[in-house]
Order: structure tokens, then C-alpha cells, then sequence
């Protein structure tokens, strides 16, 4: 065990399994960098340095750079997951992907249903998501419900470095294909993260806390964020669950109800743009499933339905903070039921 | 040419089950027992089996959405699919995919595919493969001149040559797009369009087996032997409209009339053989007779199969979950 | 001794840095002998009883119940009943205004961190804490549990001696492609040992931790100064299969928390920590399987593989055995079957964890038994 970089978490995982299993081949934009080059032939390993070194120990053969060619490359992977390698695709910003849908959508996420049971797409797709980095609209966007939606995908949001690198062995050992998200702003967050291999299951979720009050799903960064409310709102005596439910596909949806159970009230922090998140796709789940539970009204923590400006000011009040999460739990505290005469 | 009797009589028998299997498709669709949308390849089943007559079961190969002929090609058996076209549970696919995804992984068969363009970006992947585990597999793409515009086959082709990878592009140009010509849709020239990437390409008659036969050979022993990707231009004409169902009314009339005449792939393979001898026309009668009782068996065997249950509907979305 | 004892928060185990007061078993006024019970303390790996160290009248709380402090910080006072109020109102100033200009820790010394070494082609976690005289004393954990059991133990130990805490193959941060009986995870502390040039130790083993030393002590009595023994394995033919067999296959936090309950007497002690630490380790590559090849191997059908009990008599070193009276896991031995020479110790208000539950009486019957057998 040591203290390690949610970067280093990740890095060490794809190392891991690349060394155990000669199948893992690491694919995407400059994830070495250099090829070509008369330069340095590890010039950036990935352009925020998560995949630093791999191809020095692995090799130009298993550690490929990709021409600026999402389609083809994320393509090659899913075609190269069905045919007996498995592969991981890093595909810089998820806002890229909507050059390549089709072949996330269409192609890796049905091949095993339509093709009667008879495929297997161990495909990992990596990429980075969220707001804060100053990157504006086109690199700074969410997009995990989009692909929470779609059949046949595995969703993973790590919010921590211990989680990163457990999540990321499960999702390479996975033999689904798994949207792997990575929050940019994350990088250098340092936790203790053993040194050893390990996984964690997907469909788990993770209590960061336990509390009587008010639950709290929060989902990938805003998991740290939510602590910090919930830090905050325990000072003022309310106690708060937060919930981290580390993969929106699988979803642990029994942990989610169950702690709506106890505490009876709702809160969800979620960065996606509001219209059809996670927060309103827990919302109706719980309306659904646990609605005698409520004392108060479902709270929802998201940005506004814009995209991610630019300057500095208004990213920061676009990114749910904790003051947010803070006046949502209160809120929720302080709902009372109007009396009918 | 080096094929031996074996070989013509085999070749006569997957393009003549190609054939036999898409008109009696025609037929039945028809007849309203065929759910869904089916695209037919007869008229040019001579590019399917021409190429895959050279590819191993290590081979891949990834279709479009007209697949049954590269599938019956690629030994993909006929009972389960015509199983999987009436959308039944021994169909290859479980009554999942149906006519437009049909697919066999275990015989290399990547899938036909829905979505033009689809395929050439896996057949990449797959060639990786091969390239990675060293088992000198080959990957085919098969691609229509609608796909050859699409995003994807482009950054493919630059992607195969930039990685050396073990791959024929395969464009089986039938004239049409749905129902917007060739001549008007692709700018320039497949074969430019190859070169422009580096790739070797050539133009084939597409209704010549033989011509198709030889190009290919070449190719998949310059990709096998590490030489990279290479390209066919295959011109041939379809026999029946986009999907089933199309009136057909953006072709010329008599279109197909001469098509069938002077062009039929079938038919010039068997006026090739006999003329010289390789093979005898009753040879070819017997196995005309022997497709067609297997067509019918096909038939007769997925009217009666059992329909999928609603728990199939549930399974296989995911490997575990 | 000025007659005024200030209580700070203690520091159990290594990275402790604050606790919470869960409450409070003395009240203001209470007389208060050594060893009573004060207050029970929630760090984030288990809640623990803090014990008077004097013997004195609990004049104040200072700490309120659920408060967090860091480590140091003034909880209580203890003094006689004569001295004044306004003394000790004085006593509380003055070290309140001297702790808080203590608070800045950045020139403190690291806490020392466990290594790791090679053994065999295995790797050997341990944690290396203090200096003394003599034979080291070593720990050795039980089935399931890594170094950290210690944590009460070991740096108290350290005061006087050299100590070192080992995980055993198959657990903690040592390999897990392990092997399994107790004789081969014997052989492993002894290699370790000859490894760390340790010729010859105090053995403290817990559990499967007891009778691996067991083994040590029989195959290597040159090596093995004392033995002392913690809800010992290997004594009795039965052992608690639905403990282990929770232990091996249980990875979620519902299932796990009443497999860790069965440990303690006082159930609560099982922290949301605790239970994650557990889980951590069984997410490891290969824990579940090194677990379950040792339960396979010594362990199966509730009945233990390898019984000592007829051979204790020939072990020539000082052997001490500590109970909890009310362990679930493994009944104690019964005292009828033991050498006479045996020291036997039954802890009334513990089960299987002695060392966690009943920390400073343990701590007092080691350092005790270590001293009498240099």
C-alpha cells in the first residue's frame, strides 16, 4: 500500500493486466506519443500522461498511437475485442465520441445480443469527462447517461484513486464492453491504493458515510464533493449517507432504495446536464420503488441545461458545489407537508 | 488458374446455394411470412465465393447488410440461417439478428451489418489480431460503393496501411445506393482512392469468378505474407431491388432482363467450365437438383422451428451483469 | 506527582491521528482505579475502551461525547478528591494553551511503515517498531487478519523492545500464492525470521497466528524464547465453520459485518472501517484463494486439522496462553489438560480478539511474560 495518484491508480492497472494476460493491448491519440517522431518515443503518454512509460515496457506493438481517427480506431477495438483480443481504447474526451457512436452503439454493444449469445466484446473504452478544467463546451461534457442508456454497455465512474485502479482491472477483465470515465480534474488526487492487483465488482456501490438524516448519491467527482457537504451538514447536526454507485451500469439500485428507507430523504449530485441523468433516472426509481419512504420531495443537484462556458467565473457556478448540495439537504430537512384544514 | 475439380465443383455449389437460397428468399418474403427488412445478393454471389474460397476458418470476414451470400460463403451452415431469417430459436443467431445481422464468430463471420460503413473499422480490429497473436489470419471487408462513402471506410483504409495490417477491402460496387446511383454518389476512383492511401487496389469484373478468384488470391497471400492491404473493386449488378419490397423504378427498364442475359455469374462459370471440359453439364444439373432440395429443406424445416420465448428476450445482453 | 493527571487522546495503532468519544463509562465524581475503563473511543478502524492509566477521582470530562479530537488532545482529569477546583481549572488552561501551540506535527518523524521482503520466491510484509535488549518479540496474526491486528499491541510493546508484526503468506500485503498447512506457514516466519537475522524471538501468535508459533516452538525450540499464545488454535478439535467459511466467501459489507461480529464480545467494536479494510484485502488477486486453501487445509467441516494439545508438555520455553471467556470462534482450552507449567489467562469481557478488546490487560501479561523469559 502507498499513497498513489488517481493517474498513477490507473496506470499501474492497465500495466498490471497488460503483464498478465499478452491479450491487453492499450490503443488511442499519442497514448505514447512520439510515433513517427524524431523525438522521444514516449513523448506524452496520453495528453495528461496517464499511460506514461507503458510503451517502454510493452512495446510499440501492444501500446499503438492512432491516427486523430475515432472511428476507425474505436472500431478496430471492438473488432479486435470480438475476435480474441481485448483491448483498451482511449478516446481523449468523451466529447470526441460522437464521431464514433456507431461503432460503440451499434456495433460493440449489440454484437453479443444480436449475434445470439455467441460473441464476446472484452473491449475497455477510456476516456476523460467533467468541467473545472477550463476546456469549455467541447471538452468538459458528462455524457455518462448517454451511455447508460444503451443496452449491452457497462458504465464506471471511479471517484477515487482506490477505486480507479480496482475498477479498471475488473473493467479489463470484463468480458462486456465497458465506457471507462476518468474525471480530468481527478488526476492528482492521492489516496492510499495498494500496490497489488485487485477488483471491484461492478453494480457495487460504495457508502463513503452512513447517516440517519438525508441520502446522498453523488457519482464520480461529485462524490468528494458531497462528502465535503456532508462534512459540513454533520457539524450543523444532520447526518448524511452519501452514496457512490461506482458503475451507473450495472446500477445497485437495492443499496440506493435502501438507504432512501432509512433515511427517507433524497438528494443526487449529478454533473450530467439535468434533462435524462442519472439524478432524474434515480429520481423516477425511487418515486417508483420508494415512494411511502420519502418525508420530503427528491432534491436534484445539477448544472443548468447549458453547455460548459468558458470563463472561469461561470464554469464555477455551472459545476455543483457543495453550497449547493448543502442548501439541497436542508431543503429536504426542512419540507414539511402542508396541513389540510 | 489453379483450381482443381474438387474446387469448380465446390464453387458451382456455394454460388448456386447463394442463388438458390436469395430467390427462394424472394419468394417467400413475398409471401408475408418474413418479418422485417431482407436484402438479397443474387447476382453476385461470384465475389463472395471467389474471395472466400481463400480464406481459413482463422480468416474473418465482416459483410454489409446484403450478408447471406458472404455467409453461406464463409461455411456458415443453411438451416440455422434461414432459421434466423424467419426469426426463429435455432436460428444462427437465436432469432436475434435476423437477416441484417446475421453472423457466425465461430466461422469468422463478423456479421452482416446494419449500419453502411459498419464493417470496415472491426475487419481492422480483427486483422490486429491476427497480426498480434501471429496466426497469420486474414481480414476481409466487404463493403458496397455506398459504404466506399462513408467516413469510416476511409480513415479504415488509412488505418490498415498506416499499421501494415492483413486486410483485402472488398467493394462490391452494384451501381446502386438504396436507390441513388454510383455514378452519381462516389467522386473519383475506388481504385485512386486505395492508391491515394498507399494500398494497391485493382478493378475486377465482378462477374467473372474466375478474374475474381485470381485478383484474390493475390492479395490475401501479399496480406498473409505481411505485405498489408490491398484493395478489389468488384463491378457486378444485384438482381433484386435495395431491400425486398423496392419497386425498383431508378433502374432502367430491362435492367435486369440484361443483366441476367449477358452478365449472370452463374452462368458464364458454367459455359467457362464445360466448354473446356473441367466439368460436365450433368455434373452441374445434379447439383442444381441437390441446392434446391436443400433450399426447400430450409425452408420447410424454419416455418416449422420454434419461435424464441420472452425469456430470450432477456438473455445475452451482457456476458455477466 | 503534582496529584493532577491530564487524559489525552490516545493513539491506538499507527496512522491514528484523531478519535471520537463514543461516551463515557466513568462520570464526573467516579473513583477511578488503573485499568477501569474511562471512555470508549471510535477511530476509524475500531472503537476501543480507553483505560485509566492512575487511580484518582475523574474530576472532569473535557472531551463531550462525539467529538472528534487529534491525537494528544486533553479529555479528562483525573486527580484526588482534595485537590481544589480551582487547580484544576488552572491544570486545564495551561495545557490546552501549550497543546494548541503543539498542534503543528510537520516536523514529526514519519510513523514508520511496514516493509516487505523475499523469502522462498515469497513475498513477507512486516512492520519493524522499537529497539530493546534480548529477543525480539514477534507477532504473528491470525486466519483472515494482517498486522494491523496489532495495533493496540504492537507499539506498546515497542516501548521496550524490538518487535516485529508479520503478515503470513496468503494475508495482508505478503503474497497470496501461499502455501496453506500449518507446518509450511511455520517454515515461512521461520525463514522470514533467519531473513531478518533474527535467530531467536518471543513468539505472540493469535489464533491459526498461535499455532503456527505452536509449530515453531515444537520444530524449532532453539529459535523460540516464549510462546504466548492468544485464543489459540490448534488446542481443541472444533472451530467455528460458519466463521470461516464467512471469512472466505463473504465480500460484501452486509454479509461480512455479522462474520466480524462473531470476533468480539462487543459487537459495535466492528467499525464501517473495519469491515472495508476486509473487504479491501479480499479484493486482492488471490486472497479469497489463499483464504480458502488455508481453511481447506487446516480447518475443514469446523473440525481443525492439527491438534498440539497432547504435545504442549515437550515445548521447553516459558508458554502463556491468553483466553477470552466468551470467544465464538474457538472454546478455550480446557485448563484441566494443560501442563502445569502453562500460564493460563481467561479474559472475562472478551471473545476472539483479546488483543483488540482487552488491549492493556493484554499488552500487561506480554510485556510481563517477555521480561520473566529473557
Amino acid at each position: 500500500m502507498s499513497k498513489k495518484s488517481y493517474r498513477q491508480a490507473i496506470n499501474e492497472a492497465i500495466a498490471s493486466e497488460m503483464r498478465r494476460d499478452p491479450r491487453v493491448i492499450l490503443m488511442g491519440e499519442d497514448v505514447a506519443g512520439g510515433a513517427g517522431t524524431p523525438g522521444d518515443q514516449d513523448a506524452w503518454g496520453g495528453v495528461l500522461g496517464v499511460t506514461k512509460g507503458l510503451v517502454t515496457e510493452f512495446g510499440r506493438e501492444r501500446v499503438l498511437d492512432t491516427p486523430l481517427s475515432e472511428s476507425a480506431y474505436v472500431g478496430a477495438a471492438a473488432g479486435a475485442a470480438a475476435t480474441g483480443l481485448r483491448p483498451i481504447a482511449e478516446l481523449m474526451f468523451v466529447d470526441f465520441m460522437g464521431v464514433c457512436f456507431d461503432q460503440i452503439f451499434n456495433q460493440a454493444a449489440k454484437f453479443r445480443y444480436m449475434f445470439g449469445g455467441k460473441a464476446e466484446t472484452p473491449l475497455v473504452i477510456r476516456t476523460m469527462y467533467g468541467a473545472g478544467f477550463r476546456a469549455a463546451s467541447q471538452h468538459s461534457q458528462c455524457l455518462y447517461p448517454i451511455f447508460t442508456h444503451i443496452p449491452g454497455l457497462k458504465v464506471v465512474l471511479p471517484s477515487s484513486a482506490y477505486d480507479a485502479k480496482g475498477l479498471l482491472i475488473q473493467a479489463i477483465r470484463d468480458n462486456d464492453p465497458v465506457i471507462f470515465f476518468e474525471n480530468k480534474v481527478q488526476y492528482d488526487d492521492i489516496e492510499d491504493v495498494p500496490d497489488e492487483p485487485y477488483t471491484i465488482p461492478f453494480g457495487e456501490a460504495n457508502l463513503t458515510r452512513e447517516g440517519d438524516d438525508v441520502t446522498i448519491v453523488a457519482f464520480g467527482r461529485m462524490v468528494k464533493i458531497a462528502n465535503e457537504a456532508a462534512d459540513r451538514l454533520e457539524k450543523q447536526g444532520i447526518s448524511c449517507t452519501v452514496v457512490d454507485p461506482r458503475t451507473t451500469s450495472p446500477l445497485d439500485t437495492d443499496t440506493i432504495l435502501e438507504c432512501v428507507e432509512q433515511t427517507g430523504r433524497l438528494v443526487i449530485v449529478d454533473e450530467a446536464s439535468p434533462r435524462c441523468n442519472m439524478a432524474t433516472d434515480i429520481s423516477a426509481l425511487v418515486a417508483q420503488e420508494a415512494f411511502g419512504a420519502l418525508k420530503a420531495p427528491i432534491k436534484m443537484v445539477s448544472p443548468p441545461h447549458t453547455p460548459v462556458p468558458f470563463a472561469p467565473n461561470l464554469e464555477d457556478i455551472y459545476i455543483p458545489n457543495a453550497d449547493r448540495i448543502e442548501k439541497a439537504v436542508k431543503a429536504a430537512m426542512n419540507y414539511r407537508v402542508r396541513e389540510t384544514v | 488458374m489453379q483450381l482443381s475439380r474438387g474446387d469448380l465443383l465446390s464453387a458451382y455449389r456455394t454460388m448456386r446455394t447463394i442463388r438458390a437460397f436469395e430467390e427462394r428468399l424472394h419468394l417467400e418474403f413475398a409471401s408475408g411470412e418474413i418479418p422485417g427488412f431482407v436484402h438479397l445478393y443474387a447476382g453476385e454471389e461470384a465475389s463472395a465465393v471467389g474471395i472466400c474460397m481463400h480464406l481459413t476458418e482463422v480468416d474473418k470476414l465482416a459483410s454489409t447488410h446484403r450478408g447471406h451470400g458472404h455467409c453461406i460463403a464463409k461455411g456458415v451452415d443453411v438451416l440455422p440461417m434461414m432459421s434466423e431469417i424467419y426469426g426463429r430459436k435455432d436460428g444462427v443467431c437465436g432469432g436475434k439478428g435476423g437477416s441484417m445481422h446475421i453472423a457466425e464468430i465461430s466461422k469468422g463471420m463478423l456479421g452482416a451489418n446494419g449500419i453502411v460503413g459498419g464493417g470496415p473499422p472491426l475487419i481492422c480490429g480483427a486483422a490486429l489480431t491476427a497480426k498480434i497473436l501471429g496466426n497469420r489470419g486474414v481480414a476481409v471487408a466487404f463493403y458496397g460503393d455506398g459504404g466506399s462513402n462513408q467516413g469510416t471506410t476511409l480513415e479504415s483504409l488509412n488505418l490498415a496501411k498506416i499499421w501494415n495490417l492483413p486486410i483485402l477491402f472488398v467493394c462490391e460496387d452494384n451501381g446502386y445506393a438504396e436507390a441513388t446511383a454510383a455514378s452519381y454518389a462516389v467522386g473519383g476512383s475506388q481504385v485512386k482512392r486505395a492508391e491515394g492511401f498507399g494500398i494497391p487496389g485493382v478493378v475486377v469484373d465482378g462477374n467473372d469468378f474466375f478474374a475474381i478468384y485470381d485478383a484474390a488470391r493475390e492479395a490475401i497471400e501479399h496480406a498473409r505474407n505481411g505485405g498489408g492491404p490491398s484493395l478489389l473493386h468488384l463491378k457486378l449488378g444485384r438482381y433484386y431491388g435495395h431491400f425486398e419490397g423496392d419497386a425498383t423504378t431508378y433502374r432502367a427498364p430491362g435492367e435486369v432482363d440484361r443483366l441476367r442475359a449477358e452478365h449472370d455469374c452463374l452462368k458464364r462459370f458454367r459455359n467457362r467450365v464445360t466448354e473446356a471440359s473441367l466439368l460436365e453439364a450433368h455434373e452441374l444439373d445434379a447439383i442444381d437438383g441437390e441446392v434446391e432440395k436443400l433450399i426447400d429443406d430450409a425452408v420447410v424445416h424454419a416455418k416449422a422451428a420454434p419461435l424464441p420465448t420472452e425469456a430470450d428476450l432477456l438473455a445475452d445482453v451482457y456476458v455477466s451483469y | 506527582m503534582s496529584g493532577i493527571t491530564a487524559i489525552t487522546m490516545p493513539k491506538f495503532g499507527l496512522s491514528m491521528t484523531e478519535g471520537k468519544i463514543v461516551g463515557w463509562s466513568k462520570r464526573e465524581g467516579d473513583e477511578v482505579n488503573v485499568g477501569d475503563d474511562l471512555v470508549d473511543i471510535e477511530t476509524t478502524k475500531i472503537t476501543n475502551a480507553f483505560e485509566s492509566p492512575v487511580k484518582g477521582v475523574l474530576r472532569r470530562h473535557i472531551a463531550k461525547r462525539d467529538e472528534d479530537l487529534p491525537v494528544g488532545a486533553l479529555i479528562a482529569v483525573v486527580a484526588d478528591a482534595k485537590t481544589a477546583d480551582a487547580e484544576i481549572d488552572e491544570f486545564v488552561a495551561r495545557f490546552q494553551a501549550e497543546f494548541s501551540v503543539d498542534q503543528d506535527n510537520s516536523g514529526a518523524p514519519a510513523a514508520p511503515e511496514p516493509k516487505t521482503i523475499e523469502t522462498n520466491g515469497q513475498r513477507i510484509r512486516y512492520l519493524d517498531l522499537g529497539s530493546g535488549e534480548g529477543a525480539p518479540v514477534v507477532f504473528i496474526h491470525g486466519f483472515g487478519g494482517d498486522l494491523n491486528n496489532w495495533l493496540f499491541t504492537q507499539p506498546a510493546i515497542a516501548a521496550h523492545h524490538r518487535t516485529l508484526a508479520i503478515d503470513l503468506p496468503g494475508h495482508g500485503g505478503s503474497s497470496k500464492d501461499a502455501p496453506a498447512t500449518i507446518a509450511e506457514l511455520a517454515a515461512a516466519v521461520s525463514n522470514t525470521l533467519a531473513e531478518l537475522s533474527v535467530a531467536r524471538a518471543h513468539l505472540v501468535g493469535h489464533s491459526l497466528g498461535a499455532a503456527i508459533a505452536l509449530q515453531m516452538g515444537l520444530t524449532n525450540p532453539a529459535q523460540v524464547a516464549s510462546l504466548t499464545l492468544i485464543a489459540p488454535a490448534g488446542l481443541s478439535e472444533t472451530i467455528d465453520g460458519d466463521f470461516i467459511a464467512g471469512m472466505v466467501e463473504a465480500d460484501r459489507r452486509k454479509t461480512l459485518e455479522p462474520v466480524l461480529q462473531k470476533l468480539f464480545v462487543n459487537k459495535s467494536l466492528v467499525s464501517r472501517d473495519m469491515i472495508e479494510e476486509f473487504i479491501k484485502f479480499k479484493r486482492l488477486d488471490g486472497a479469497k484463494a489463499a483464504l480458502s486453501a488455508i481453511a481447506a487445509a487446516n480447518f475443514r467441516d469446523a473440525k481443525q486439522s492439527v491438534i498440539f494439545l497432547p504435545r504442549l508438555g515437550e515445548l521447553p520455553m516459558p508458554v502463556q496462553i491468553i483466553a477470552g471467556a466468551k470467544d465464538e470462534i474457538l472454546a478455550p482450552p480446557d485448563v484441566a489438560y494443560l501442563p502445569t507449567k502453562i500460564a493460563f489467562h481467561s479474559l472475562e469481557a472478551s471473545g476472539h480478539m483479546p488483543h483488540m478488546e482487552r488491549a492493556a490487560e493484554v499488552n500487561a501479561l506480554i510485556e510481563d511474560f517477555v521480561d520473566r523469559s529473557a
